[in-house]
């Protein structure tokens, strides 16, 4: 994301006064921090990444001159720490401003006027984004979706979510900040449900547009826990196969027939695992879960627990949702209170259970699972190879049910209302109601639960957006569809997707939008594999040459061969999808290239500029060309 | 007696044995599959992606997916073929190799598997990306310029050194291959010895004062193309 190429563009502030580490030397003080930090996660190795996000907070950034320290105490190699905060957007090497701004910039948040909210923060602060003030009081960055593009453009001040922004707000936050740099001194007016809650107090809203019975509904919680431990385990899992839950992520696998591999996978230490880090543009439903549903999040990562044999959980919460933390913390400890987790949970005798939640720090891949468990080990967040799957050996190598946020809930419900109840809803192929982020050219962007099998053209009118050119079905990985397939429906069958849908106006340049996604794609490849980490250059490189009036007709066929390939060869579900807005776009938007295109006779690439080309030789030579020349 | 299994790869029936990786039961049958990360010393990783082949289906790296008794795969189809000659050409312009100043042009992997692919000019623009050369060891120079970023030095470092003197560090395109020393390779106890020094499929681990030890011309590839050992040492 720009975050990471801002990362390095930085301004230098090393002379800054009053820091008393920002000179490059090393000082006892924040060694002895340091030595502190790495102490209370036990001076474990797995616990990196808690470890420099800590620093960080307690430093402002994780100095180089301290890797070795933090190598020799968290008993690893200091290449391996300059791994770690190399990957991540949210880790930085360089000291940055008291508070960081990081403006979204997905094409949503652009196309509600993020831009010229960009300029208003540069106006007012004189600084560009991926610089930081003189002061050392302001770093401003772009940053990828944040999870809230129904109130967009949004921002994150620090932990601190700033929405519906405007240019005239501008000067009153910069102000406010300068006066206060506590970010949260800007919430002066709480969102609604539990955003208001003391310890979220958040300007977000939940926007819920439609509640259905199996997320959003009246809920009891505790009733599903307490259903689930009057059965073996294996009744269970029986009943979690029988309602046909399939995981909510995008993928769809069976959540019951996941659960059974953990289950009966050897080995004596099992996990479950929770991935909140929705990082697909134009997904915010896990967001408005966290709210308003932690209890039947906790409940359902139990219950798989109980019926996988599992004593430790983990979840896995996306940096831009930091906000929620003290909440879920708090919400965690009240459960360990009422005996809800720890030692015999429920009463249950053997049953002993209990969450930890692991902060990511802005990294997109880390929402593929095998990703998310490296992250969790504290490495960096490559992908791994499957086989094994992590039902056989996942976090540790030990058997690892990963699951969504939703798809706990969902187990939650299960549990209480019944397998059959709950395939009674949706297709006979996808049980179950789905949450829908909804969010782009609509009157009423925000979360909707809906049966799944709900046809698109039922979901237009239900939001507002009558009048729709294309949507996006499933976010960037996913696809974009014309009207001519309006009449399709939402469901693995047909039209799958993890929550994100984004719906764009008929004056909209959907060439614009397709660049931002490969931008968007670019950032986040972790860069392991060959034609993830170059095919998408290229693919993204071709299509800004065909935006610029540069692309002939032959540049389709270059662009379908080379998306292909990077989907066939890539080695996880990123650049597995990353071509897709590419090729959908070529395959449903047709007219929209060839409006850009031209068959040249000459056979020569219009891309290709002679007078470019020679620049270098010239200044080199110090001599212009007698045949090109300006 | 150990179990044998059957797998058959472009419809030739072939025997492997449980644990092998398709690459290797390919391997011990004469079957060439091309490969650049996977080094046999050193544990698969599957990040080059060359060595994708179909198996029941669906696309595998050979160097990591185990076989399985009555496995069906696909090697040397059209397609597999077009998608390997693509990923030599992006490894090629994401990068800047050129091969007729480079050191070491005729045991280079990348330079033998384009020929190998009859590949003369990459189809890609290159990109020309600005890297960074590292002379500050006394024995050993690393040239990121060539690095394709296959990890067979951080393997072999880790493996069969015992040490650590690389990683990977940045992400996407920008991702590079970093040293545990707090500038350099020169920082680092990597040793002119070490296998580490000795993995590098391409010129980037180069190894000062030996240049040009062995003529051009009666180098490894200049008489046979790359795979050709396993092609004809068939162990049937």
């Amino acid at each position: 994301m720009p975050g990471m190429k801002t990362n390095h563009a930085s301004r230098d502030s090393s002379n800054n006064a009053g820091d008393c580490c920002a000179s490059g030397v090393v000082s006892a003080q924040n060694e002895n921090k340091i030595k502190e930090i790495c102490r209370e996660f036990g001076n474990d190795r797995s616990r990196l990444m808690d470890m420099v996000r800590a620093i960080q907070s307690a430093i402002g950034y994780v100095p180089p001159e301290y890797y070795d320290l933090i190598a020799r105490e968290a008993q690893t190699h200091r290449v391996e720490v300059q791994s770690v905060v190399s990957f991540y957007a949210f880790l930085s090497d360089r000291k940055k401003g008291t508070v960081i701004i990081r403006l979204c910039n997905d094409i949503i948040d652009r196309f509600k006027g993020a831009d010229a909210v960009a300029a208003a923060f540069e106006r007012e602060l004189g600084i560009s984004f991926g610089q930081t003030t003189d002061d050392g009081h302001f770093t401003l960055e772009w940053t990828a979706c944040i999870g809230m593009s129904d109130q967009a453009p949004a921002a994150l001040a620090n932990d601190t979510v700033l929405t519906n922004l405007t240019p005239e707000k501008v000067p009153d936050i910069i102000r406010a900040l300068r006066e206060n740099p506590d970010p949260q001194s800007l919430v002066t007016e709480c969102g609604d449900g539990n955003n208001a809650h003391e310890l979220i107090r958040a300007m977000v809203n939940n926007n819920i547009c439609k509640r259905d019975e199996v997320l959003l509904g009246e809920y009891n919680p505790g009733a599903g826990l307490k259903n689930a431990l009057s059965k073996t385990p294996e009744e269970v899992i029986d009943e979690m196969k029988r309602s046909g839950l399939r995981g909510r992520g995008g993928a769809g696998f069976l959540a019951g027939l996941k659960w059974e591999f953990t289950r009966n996978a050897p080995g004596e230490n099992k996990f479950v695992l929770c991935n909140a880090d929705e990082g697909e543009p134009g997904t915010f439903k896990d967001r408005v879960l966290l709210t308003e549903r932690a209890d039947m999040m906790f409940e359902g990562m139990k219950i798989a627990a109980y019926a996988i044999g599992a004593e430790t959980g983990i979840v896995y919460l996306r940096a831009e949702y930091a906000y929620l933390r003290p909440f879920l913390e708090d919400t965690l400890k009240k459960r360990r209170d009422a005996g809800l987790m720890g030692i015999s949970v429920a009463g249950k005798e053997g049953f002993d259970f209990d969450i930890r939640i692991q902060m990511g720090a802005g990294a997109y891949v880390c929402g593929e699972e095998s990703s998310l468990i490296s992250s969790c080990e504290g490495t960096r967040g490559d992908p791994a190879d499957r086989p094994p799957f992590p039902a056989i050996a996942g976090y540790k190598v030990s058997p690892t049910a990963v699951n969504n946020v939703e798809t706990y809930c969902c187990a939650a419900r299960i549990m209480d209302k019944g397998p059959e109840w709950f395939a009674a809803i949706g297709t006979e192929k996808s049980a179950g109601t789905k949450l829908l982020s909804i969010s782009g050219d609509c009157e009423r962007p925000g979360i909707y639960e809906l049966p799944f099998g709900v046809k698109v053209s039922e979901l237009l009118e239900m939001v507002g957006a009558p009048d729709a050119m294309a949507v996006q079905i499933g976010g960037p990985s996913g696809q974009m569809i014309d009207c001519s397939r309006f009449g399709r429906a939402i469901s693995f069958e047909d039209l799958p997707t993890g929550g994100s849908i984004i719906i764009f106006g008929q004056d909209r340049d959907l060439l614009e939008v397709v660049d931002a996604f490969m931008e968007f794609f670019v950032d986040e490849s972790c860069g392991y594999c060959v034609p993830c980490r170059v095919g998408n250059v290229l693919l993204r490189t071709r299509l800004q040459q065909i935006r610029d009036g540069k692309g002939v007709i032959e540049d389709l066929e270059y662009l379908t061969k080379l998306g292909k390939c990077t989907k066939r060869m890539s080695r996880c579900g990123l650049g597995q999808t990353s071509p897709n807005p590419i090729l959908s776009t070529i395959e449903n938007f047709r007219p929209v290239y060839n409006a850009l295109l031209r068959r040249d006779q000459t056979g020569f690439q219009k891309s290709f500029n002679i007078l470019h080309a020679i620049e270098d030789a010239s200044e080199l030579t110090g001599r212009r060309s007698v045949i090109f020349h300006a | 007696m150990t179990e044998t299994l059957k797998i058959t790869i472009d419809n030739r029936e072939i025997a492997a044995l449980p644990g092998q990786t398709i690459l290797e039961a390919a391997d011990a049958a004469g079957i060439y599959i091309p490969r650049l990360c996977a080094h046999p010393d050193l544990r698969p990783i599957g990040s080059c992606r060359m060595c994708t082949v179909i198996a029941d289906g669906r696309p595998q790296a050979a160097c990591v997916k185990p076989v399985s008794d009555g496995m069906v795969i696909e090697n040397e189809t059209e397609e597999l073929l077009e998608h390997r000659r693509n990923l030599i050409d992006m490894m090629f312009v994401e990068g800047n190799h050129f091969c007729m100043f480079c050191e070491r042009s005729g045991r280079c992997e990348l330079q033998a598997m384009a020929y190998r692919f009859g590949i003369t000019a990459p189809q890609y623009p290159f990109q020309f990306p600005a890297k960074t050369v590292d002379a500050s060891h006394p024995d050993i120079m690393l040239d990121h310029n060539r690095c394709i970023m296959c990890a067979r030095c951080v393997r072999a470092s880790q493996e069969l050194d015992g040490k650590n003197v690389f990683q990977s560090i940045g992400r996407g395109y920008t991702r590079k291959i970093g040293v545990n020393g707090e500038k350099d390779l020169g920082d680092t106890d990597m040793d002119v010895n070490d296998r580490a020094a000795d993995v590098c499929p391409v010129g980037c681990i180069i190894k000062k004062r030996v240049g040009f030890d062995v003529p051009f011309g009666q180098r490894k590839f200049d008489h046979k193309p790359i795979g050709s050992e396993i092609e004809e040492a068939c162990h049937v």
